[in-house]
């Protein structure tokens, strides 16, 4: 019989984040009241960040499957098939509340949470991105945040040795409270050599591998599941520590590890730490599982079998060995200097039990916890439509000129040179598109292929709209591919939202979801992993929805691409896809006209997936080298990047009929791109355009030092570069 | 030639600069920091960027007295060639292989960007391929690459022309722009008297091929490859 030495009350039940009627239904499940230790346990594995009780019944609408897709969701990471034998294994995750904490710690130990899941799984890590959003500039807190979160990103990914390629930086009040930190790792592997967490055979050991556990990060998931308020900050000691010194020897121990054959299964030791990873690895085999708390390595003394079940030190691993390869596994392990010790075995009982000092501390049914974790259908609304703004309704505040260099140089859309030269985005030689452009592309291997890869989703747009927003948020990124030549294959998707349990954001959460489901359809472009952060909102303020996409594409010969940059004078600069001029929700609305209303643009995923192909085989077939997706800021911006990473100026001539010249200009319609191409060839291209009743339309040439709009001032490169790249450096120093 | 890469725990360029010397011609291994020798026939040995022993004392502090720091240190002895890159170029210093030390950046941060180096002699093996004066196009990478000596030290490399990059403009002219790390005199690397001992911290291994950013890198390598071929 199970010693139970603690009086489990109303009050630990709701500490530990429980609410009554799941813990009822939990001591239903095993028929007593619980120890603490199975308190402890239970908290961990039903609180909404691993159990996906809000989302679960929603995320089953998603499209996971397509022939190239080997793992959908459900293991550490998705995994897809590029061909020649070898795997392309990626997922993005959250750390927004121990960010928002402690920014250093919070974003390094994001990142070395997703290089763990990727390599868990057999891949060697060969890319980091992120998808950022801080407060508005102004607030108190925002440049300590935004200066502890990108050291902490690079300080772990430089140095793991991973190239931070890509990733995407923005602002708005709407995340005073509560920043978000998106981590994405992709990493390559052989399609034979991947690894899951399902354990197999009875009597295995199971072996724990990596750093020592210490008290850090006890409840760090019950606190990632729950809203914050002004007393979060003392939440600061269940941040955890991270260590990218030993995250690169885990991850060379463990390949080498795995090429030995000693291996069954193995889980990194992430969310919930011992608890989440061992009842994984025998729920999903059929297995009960057995530890002996007492050999588990620790750094500090006295730990009791609570702390080690809930801690959430970093850089650990979980393994079920072939029996007899434990000798051979432990020089690997000692060789790199890692602690490696058999904690346990498989049982056929399905039971898990927790031994400790001699006595039985826990002794759960392990399918349950995970199979019989409450699921809820929360109830939603959906919300409230937004009104079509006509673009003759919209006022010019400003020249055109003077807009767009408000917007060039606004935070949002300013350089964000700053942030990515503290990441080490060059190493490993295979970086073939540096930040700044649609896409970022690294080669594979000594190629000839490459990955595109990328972040985005526009949230003030799934606000207004989430249905719309959610389908502009994959569209985009599967634009983004397109856009340096790439074909987007799938994606991994981090849902950032408010509370669940208030109807309006989990109508919110419903409405994007369908929205991304649609557009994965329309555009055959699964999503393989991801990740669900609900709750984020401070004081009752949530955030705005922000399901960020994380977008995989592949090019098969790496050398012939596509790059946002002008590269000659007198090219004919081309817009591929109709232009409405779209002005609902446009930055051009927000941060030139002060008002943030109206619907967003709406994504016809016809067009898009026709617009985008067409784009796609200009680029393969080496007619084009220079394009840019159109988003924020329309056409205008998009000319002025052009400009800007090219250094040759541009003068257009053509004018909108019918349209006024800031719709034209700075309307947000989708499904459209700029392309500069000899005008010998712009010829067949708006030909061939025409045929297949794409909408194509010469904007004028490249050339000069200027960029030039109709009717317009000219404004030089220069001066758009000053605005362009003047302002983060400057609000980071305090002269802004 | 034959290329020994030293990999300390830690290490993680290893792979970029093994490339590079094989792409220019070098027989090239991996070499654990555990060894008490080098390989037999070792003609150059490397020691790679990365964050050795996780920088946690000082950067290069701990990799500076691993054990095969001893056989890099008699090889050197011998004249033979050892080429510390990043943080190679940190545990050079902190093995006594050569003077100074790098400090943190000036603005305290790390930072990674396209970097010009000017050429300041081409007659050494490392060298040869390009021009004196020659702007180089490169990478860097780095934390702590602040170079930093006493007086007489600076003047003695100066003085003996110990000095073997600047970090410059695109023209090769000296600038304080162009010295993002704030190193002293804009050194970016230096040899040892003899010559045969250069430690850098910006990244030519990363600039071997057009696809990826480049190709000023290569005469490094090229050069030590060619150093080589004549001799033998």
């Amino acid at each position: 019989m199970i010693r139970n030495d603690v009086a489990i009350t109303p009050e630990l039940v709701k500490e530990h984040g429980l609410k009554a009627d799941e813990y009822e239904r939990f001591v239903k499940l095993i028929g007593r009241e619980p120890t603490i230790t199975e308190l402890g346990i239970v908290s961990a594995m039903w609180n909404e960040h691993c159990s996906y009780k809000s989302s679960k019944i929603h995320l089953r609408g998603l499209p996971t499957s397509a022939p190239w897709v080997i793992q959908g969701p459900g293991e550490n990471a998705g995994v897809i098939d590029i061909g020649d034998g070898l795997a392309c294994i990626f997922k993005m995750e959250s750390h927004n509340h121990p960010s928002f904490i402690e920014p250093y710690q919070g974003a390094a130990t994001g990142v070395g949470g997703i290089l763990r899941d990727v390599f868990t799984m057999g891949a060697r890590p060969i890319a980091a991105l992120n998808f950022l959003r801080f407060g508005e500039p102004d607030h108190p807190k925002t440049a300590h945040l935004v200066s502890g979160v990108v050291a902490g990103i690079g300080g772990y990914g430089n140095s793991f040795g991973v190239p931070t390629v890509g990733g995407s930086v923005g602002f708005d009040k709407r995340y005073n409270g509560n920043i978000l930190v998106n981590a994405m790792a992709v990493g390559l592997a052989r399609t034979d050599e991947i690894w899951y967490a399902k354990a197999t055979g009875v009597g295995n050991p199971i072996v724990y591998l990596g750093s020592k556990t210490g008290r850090d990060g006890i409840h760090g998931a019950t606190m990632a599941s729950a809203e914050f308020d002004d007393a979060s900050e003392e939440k600061r000691p269940t941040v955890q520590v991270g260590d990218p010194f030993a995250e690169k020897l885990l991850l060379e121990a463990c390949l080498e590890l795995m090429k030995s054959g000693a291996v069954i299964a193995i889980q990194d030791m992430g969310a919930a730490g011992l608890t989440s990873s061992a009842v994984e690895m025998g729920a999903k085999g059929n297995l009960g599982i057995e530890l002996d708390l007492d050999k588990v390595p620790c750094r500090e003394e006295g730990m009791t079998a609570y702390e080690m079940m809930l801690s959430e030190s970093q850089e650990r691993m979980l393994m079920v060995l072939k029996p007899g390869m434990e000798k051979q596994a432990e020089a690997i392990f000692h060789k790199w200097g890692l602690d490696f010790a058999v904690i346990g075995k498989t049982t056929d009982t399905l039971r898990f039990v927790i031994k400790h000092e001699g006595e039985v501390k826990a002794d759960l049914p392990i399918k349950e916890l995970g199979d019989e974790a409450p699921v809820y259908d929360r109830p939603w609304v959906e919300s409230p439509r937004q009104p079509v703004i006509s673009a003759e309704s919209v006022k010019a505040p400003m020249s055109e000129a003077e807009a767009l260099l408000k917007l060039v140089g606004s935070p949002d859309q300013c350089s964000k040179r700053w942030v990515w030269e503290q990441y080490d985005h060059l190493i490993l030689g295979n970086t073939v598109q540096t930040p700044g452009g649609d896409a970022a592309i690294v080669r594979v291997e000594d190629g000839p292929k490459g990955l595109a890869l990328t972040t985005d989703v526009t949230p003030r747009y799934c606000e207004a709209d989430p249905f719309e927003g959610g389908k502009q948020a994959v569209a985009e990124a599967w634009r983004n591919i397109t856009a340096v030549g790439g074909l987007p294959l799938a994606i991994t998707d981090n849902l950032n939202f408010a509370s669940p349990e208030r109807p309006e954001s989990m109508g919110q959460f419903v409405g994007c979801l369908k929205g991304i489901g649609e557009a994965c359809k329309a555009l055959d472009f699964p999503v393989v992993s991801g990740n669900v952060s609900l709750y984020n909102e401070t004081n009752g303020q949530g955030i705005l929805p922000t399901p960020a996409i994380g977008g995989v594409g592949l090019i098969d010969d790496v050398t012939v691409n596509a790059s946002i940059a002008f590269k000659n004078e007198g090219e004919a600069i081309i817009l591929i896809g109709a232009t409405a001029g779209w002005l609902g929700q446009s930055l051009y609305l927000r941060d030139v006209c002060g008002r943030e209303d109206g619907a967003p643009p709406p994504v016809d995923l016809v067009q898009e997936k026709r617009n985008g192909e067409f784009v796609r085989q200009l680029i393969r077939s080496g007619q084009v080298t220079t394009v840019h997706d159109l988003s924020d800021g329309g056409i205008a911006l998009g000319l002025a990047e052009m400009a800007m990473a090219g250094d040759v100026g541009a003068e257009i001539t053509a004018m909108p009929e019918g349209l006024p010249l800031h719709a034209f200009l700075f309307g947000e319609d989708q499904a459209r791109y700029l392309i500069a191409v000899d005008e010998d060839v712009a010829a067949d291209i708006l030909y061939e355009a025409g045929a297949i009743g794409i909408p194509a339309v010469t904007l004028g040439l490249t050339g000069g030092d200027a960029l030039i709009l109709p009717g317009q001032r000219a404004i030089s490169v220069k001066q758009l570069k000053a605005a362009h790249e003047s302002w983060l450096p400057a609000y980071m120093t305090g002269k802004s | 030639m034959k290329s020994a890469v030293i990999v300390f725990p830690g290490s993680n360029r290893e792979g970029d600069v093994l490339r590079a010397l094989k792409s220019a011609g070098s027989q090239a291994e991996k070499v654990w920091h555990a060894e008490t020798e080098l390989p037999k026939g070792t003609d150059l040995v490397v020691l790679p960027g990365g964050f050795s022993y996780g920088d946690y004392l000082r950067c290069g502090a701990i990799a500076g007295r691993a054990t095969v720091m001893d056989a890099v240190r008699a090889h050197a002895a011998r004249g033979g060639l050892v080429l510390g890159i990043c943080n190679g170029f940190q545990i050079l210093c902190e093995s006594g292989l050569l003077p100074g030390i790098l400090m943190r950046n000036a603005n305290l941060k790390f930072i990674c960007h396209r970097q010009f180096l000017r050429v300041e002699r081409n007659d050494t093996a490392f060298t040869k391929a390009y021009a004196k004066g020659q702007a180089i196009d490169v990478c860097v990478a780095h934390g702590e690459g602040n170079y930093t000596a006493d007086e007489e030290t600076l003047k003695r490399l100066e003085g003996e022309g110990l000095v073997a990059f600047r970090y410059s403009d695109a023209q090769g002219h000296i600038t304080q722009d162009a010295n993002r790390n704030g190193s002293m005199n804009s050194i970016a690397g230096i040899y040892s008297d003899k010559l045969n001992v250069l430690g850098m911290m910006p990244h030519p291994e990363n600039l071997i091929e057009d696809l990826v950013g480049g190709t000023d890198g290569r005469g490094l390598f090229e050069s030590l490859v060619s150093s080589f071929a004549r001799a033998a």
